[in-house]
């Protein structure tokens, strides 16, 4: 993997009033990377993903991401990125293709590029005999795998995944990520929280949030030998049972 | 009693919390009136009036005299002179100009027909349209009383439209419908959505799943509501005695029990509707397109029913707040008793009976 | 004696009853026992958990809650039961003690009777009991509704996915938990989709479109795996497992965790898969035997 930073933070904070909820975070993301954004509920992930989006103006610090500012760019910021959260992606009451359709047409892909691309991914996913159903009648994994094709179909470089397979069958689970390894494999940054330890594995490097700060950051081999255990879920639970912070 | 209390207390709090609603169910009734009387008592209160009475006789002096009595108009200038009409619109010394001709006087002797004619200054065209209306209704009104005293009648070409706004004040008519709007909101309205609020977030599951009786959570959202309806009645009519002087001619139980007996119709309404939506949104589109709209359209309060094409009329019969509308309008303003009110009374009584079987037959007491 | 009995439950949504949310399921729950009900979003577990809270009619079948039928003695069970739904349902503008409060009066009981019962778990939020539900964080949300489905000393309790988008450490935290309700006495009925909670559970069903695949207890289950299952790591774990999937003797391969996971054929080899891998390039191949857990079995049944 060549190391190129996609996303650079140094010393990012968000403060509401009093409370510091992101407090001076530092870190790379490599272009290609799978990132995987651990930390306990309140431990101030939704916030800094959101500064990292463009959605909300840092306190303090710099980050880039794709190159850009995220005080000043972040127009440029939302045109490179894809997002996805478990609770909202897709409109059920639209159909697979109508959904796509309308991505496609929100990030200004030409007709012909949707109409194109729409064809292979619904190949991909096989959902071909599902394409002028309603996304509402459709199985979770199933949303959930279109959603995220859907993420990356405007050929965003990085993608973040806000917790994308919350309750999602363990087969689907898998296949979603076999989505993942493929973006990935193809240049896309992946920048993912999630809940499943276990997927915690599969990321390249994990980052641990423990009141609004990053306290580990490395592989998760590497996570695991420095805390002389043998599962990333009891380096997680190790690192946030250290929690001050009673969540807010 | 005790789970009952505490769910009524419950039902408070989230009434007193929720500020910004609480200030726009206990305002609007203060803003309306205030709005209507505003309006209604400025734009025509001693409007000037010039007259131009070609005529010279007894008849119309009589006329003149008409106009000189209400308390809409003032008299600013007789004028001798048909030249003299534009000068006075011009220079302001009046809005409108009352012209009699001079065969007023036999016309209406012996051709039981006569005209008259209305000049205004159009240049403000929503004053001008109310003083002539207004005008118009006076001598309509003349018209029709010396009618009754003749034996052949005149034949009245006059608009219609101004009928239901007799030689009163305008805010007696408003009043009425103010209160039928204001306690469908609060008792339809925010009792639909408060109930389907629950089933949103899901405590409404809970709640079923609990020993309390369902038509127990039901009767406790409606109290505070209520209790919402009271105040809001009590500042209307406050506001209409003192501040726009409509006065209470019939009897103050009367109305209150009248009262009551719509709000319970309007509760059971929105219960009606909570049971049968499942979002607050649908819940809040239907109370307004089922009883909001209707009440302003089809009771009479803004636009006279007897005016209506059949079909709306037909359709007004089954409007709740028409029935209610005129009950008030009924012992508020002409002063009767229950006697000539029993049978809108009976009507009302009926519709609310029937919505409440309604109700309590779809209230599910699970989730489907 | 069973707390809660099901026979041949179905039930069927949609306006020809053409989607079949729950199908034909039995089971039965001991007194005093925690069982799991253990399936993704979509398995049927929150219709199956309505049926027996009393929320939904069934289609088919019959069942029964401390020995009162779920249709005809649907009242007893309001009376007996604790509810806590998917979604905290709790008033977000009334305060945690108000909630609190709010719910114990409901149940015509007080706080202060069954303080005994909810103090382990309220003492974590007593601190903050002046503040409004909704701006509490899910972790104590969670505490707050399970506080409030405690509060009659229910007999059956049911938790429906009460640990969802909930961090590992809460989830932790929330199973300590209810291992103490248990001692206590109550039989608890819990759904869950993280199947890494099966194992916590006295006895489990492993729930799937609708039907239970297998019921049993954790150890049951993963004893009924018949295949061998071997983990396997180097370095390119994508590369890898795709090298896994084209293997003959392997069935099936997934990843799992930081290893693959490779249900084996009956004639397979060890060093020869090892030999193969190795052919294929990866450094550091790592191959070993290793137990089925709950995950593994859910797979293979699912696929069946």
């Amino acid at each position: 993997m060549i190391n190129d930073i996609i996303i650079s933070a140094k010393g990012l904070t968000k403060k509401f009033n009093d409370f510091i909820a992101v407090d001076h975070i530092s870190f790379d993301v490599y272009k290609g990377e799978i990132f995987g954004f651990l930390g306990a509920n309140g431990a101030g992930k939704t916030t800094a993903i959101r500064m990292l989006c463009g959605l909300s103006l840092p306190s303090a610090g710099k980050a880039s991401v794709a190159g850009f500012d995220v005080y000043k760019q972040t127009e440029n910021i939302k045109k490179t990125i894809g997002y996805m959260s478990q609770k909202f992606s897709l409109y059920e009451d639209l159909t697979v293709k109508e959904n796509i359709r309308f991505y496609g047409g929100i990030y200004g892909k030409s007709n012909q590029f949707i109409k194109e691309k729409t064809g292979w991914l619904l190949q991909r996913l096989h959902l071909e005999n599902e394409a002028d159903k309603l996304v509402g009648s459709l199985p979770l994994g199933w949303k959930q795998k279109l959603a995220f094709s859907v993420a990356v179909f405007h050929e965003p470089r990085i993608v973040f995944l806000d917790e994308p397979t919350g309750g999602v069958d363990p087969v689907t689970r898998r296949e979603f990520w076999n989505l993942i390894y493929e973006a990935a494999e193809s240049g896309i940054t992946i920048f993912i929280t999630t809940h499943y330890m276990d997927e915690a594995e599969y990321c390249n490097r994990v980052s641990i949030m423990v009141d609004g700060r990053i306290d580990a950051l490395d592989s998760p081999a590497a996570l695991k030998q420095q805390y002389a255990v043998d599962s990333m879920d009891k380096v997680f639970l190790h690192l946030a049972r250290t929690a001050q912070r009673v969540d807010s | 009693m005790n789970q009952f209390f505490s769910f009524v207390k419950k039902e408070f709090f989230h009434i007193w919390r929720d500020k910004r609603t609480m200030f726009i169910l206990l305002g609007m009734p203060v803003i309306q009136i205030i709005i209507f009387g505003f309006a209604l008592t400025n734009e025509v209160k001693n409007a000037e009036i010039a007259v131009l009475d070609q005529s010279h006789d007894a008849a119309s002096s009589l006329l003149v005299n008409e106009i000189k009595a209400s308390r809409y108009f003032t008299i600013a200038a007789l004028l001798h002179n048909p030249d003299e009409i534009k000068t006075t619109l011009q220079e302001n010394k009046a809005k409108i100009i009352l012209v009699i001709p001079s065969s007023y006087g036999n016309d209406l002797k012996h051709l039981n027909a006569a005209q008259v004619q209305l000049i205004a200054d159009a240049s403000d065209p929503n004053t001008a349209t109310t003083l002539i209306n207004y005008a118009s209704a006076i001598i309509q009104d003349y018209q029709q009383r010396i009618n009754t005293n003749i034996q052949i009648p005149f034949a009245i070409h006059t608009q219609v439209r101004m009928l239901y706004n007799p030689q009163q004040k305008g805010a007696y008519s408003f009043v009425p419908g103010v209160m039928a709007m204001v306690l469908m909101l609060v008792c339809s309205m925010m009792t639909a959505i408060t109930i389907v609020r629950e089933k949103e977030t899901g405590t409404m599951e809970v709640m079923l799943v609990s020993p309390v009786r369902p038509m127990k959570i039901i009767i406790a959202k409606a109290v505070p509501y209520l209790l919402l309806s009271f105040i809001n009645i009590a500042s209307i009519l406050l506001l209409s005695v003192y501040v726009l002087g409509v006065p209470i001619n019939g009897s103050l139980v009367l109305l209150l029990a009248e009262s009551i007996l719509f709000t319970i119709t309007c509760l059971s309404f929105g219960l009606l509707i909570s049971s049968i939506t499942d979002s607050q949104q649908t819940a809040m589109f239907i109370s307004l397109t089922g009883m909001f709209l209707p009440t302003a359209m089809l009771s009479g309060f803004m636009f006279p029913i007897e005016n209506m094409p059949l079909a709306l009329r037909m359709l007004s019969n089954v409007v709740p707040s028409r029935w209610f509308y005129e009950i008030v309008r009924s012992v508020m303003i002409k002063g009767s008793g229950f006697e000539d009110v029993w049978m809108q009374t009976m009507i009302l009584l009926g519709m609310t009976l029937l919505l409440i079987i309604l109700a309590v037959k779809k209230f599910k007491i699970r989730l489907e | 004696m069973n707390a809660v009995v099901v026979h041949n439950l179905s039930k069927n949504y949609g306006k020809k009853n053409e989607i079949k949310a729950v199908k034909e399921i039995s089971f039965e729950v001991s007194t005093g026992e925690l069982f799991g009900v253990i399936g993704p979003d979509g398995a049927g577990k929150s219709t199956l958990f309505r049926m027996l809270t009393t929320l939904l009619l069934p289609d088919n079948g019959s069942a029964s809650v401390d020995g009162s039928d779920i249709v005809k003695d649907f009242k007893a069970i309001r009376n007996k039961v604790g509810y806590m739904p998917g979604r905290f349902s709790l008033y977000q503008d009334l305060s945690v003690e108000e909630n609190l409060n709010f719910f114990a009066t409901i149940f015509n009981t007080t706080v202060k009777k069954n303080y005994d019962l909810i103090k382990d778990i309220y003492v974590q939020i007593e601190p903050f009991k002046k503040r409004k539900a909704g701006k509490l964080s899910g972790g104590m949300k969670q505490k707050l509704a399970l506080s409030c489905a405690l509060i009659h000393r229910p007999v059956v309790l049911f938790l429906d996915e009460p640990t969802t988008g909930v961090d590992a450490v809460s989830r932790k935290e929330f199973w300590e938990m209810l291992m103490k309700l248990k001692s206590q006495g109550i039989t608890i009925l819990v759904s869950t989709p993280y199947m890494d909670e099966a194992g916590l559970c006295d006895r489990i069903g492993l729930m799937q479109n609708g039907k239970l695949l297998s019921v049993g207890t954790p150890k049951e289950i993963t004893a009924s795996f018949s295949q061998t299952l071997l983990e396997v790591k180097s370095e390119n774990m994508y590369a890898l497992l795709q090298q896994l999937i084209a293997y003959d003797s392997i069935m099936e391969a997934y990843s799992f965790g930081e290893y693959h996971h490779a249900v084996m054929k009956e004639n397979f080899s060890i060093e020869k898969l090892q030999q193969y891998l190795e052919e294929k390039g990866n450094k550091n191949v790592v191959i070993k035997n290793t137990v089925p857990t709950i995950e593994d079995c859910f797979m293979q049944l699912m696929k069946k």
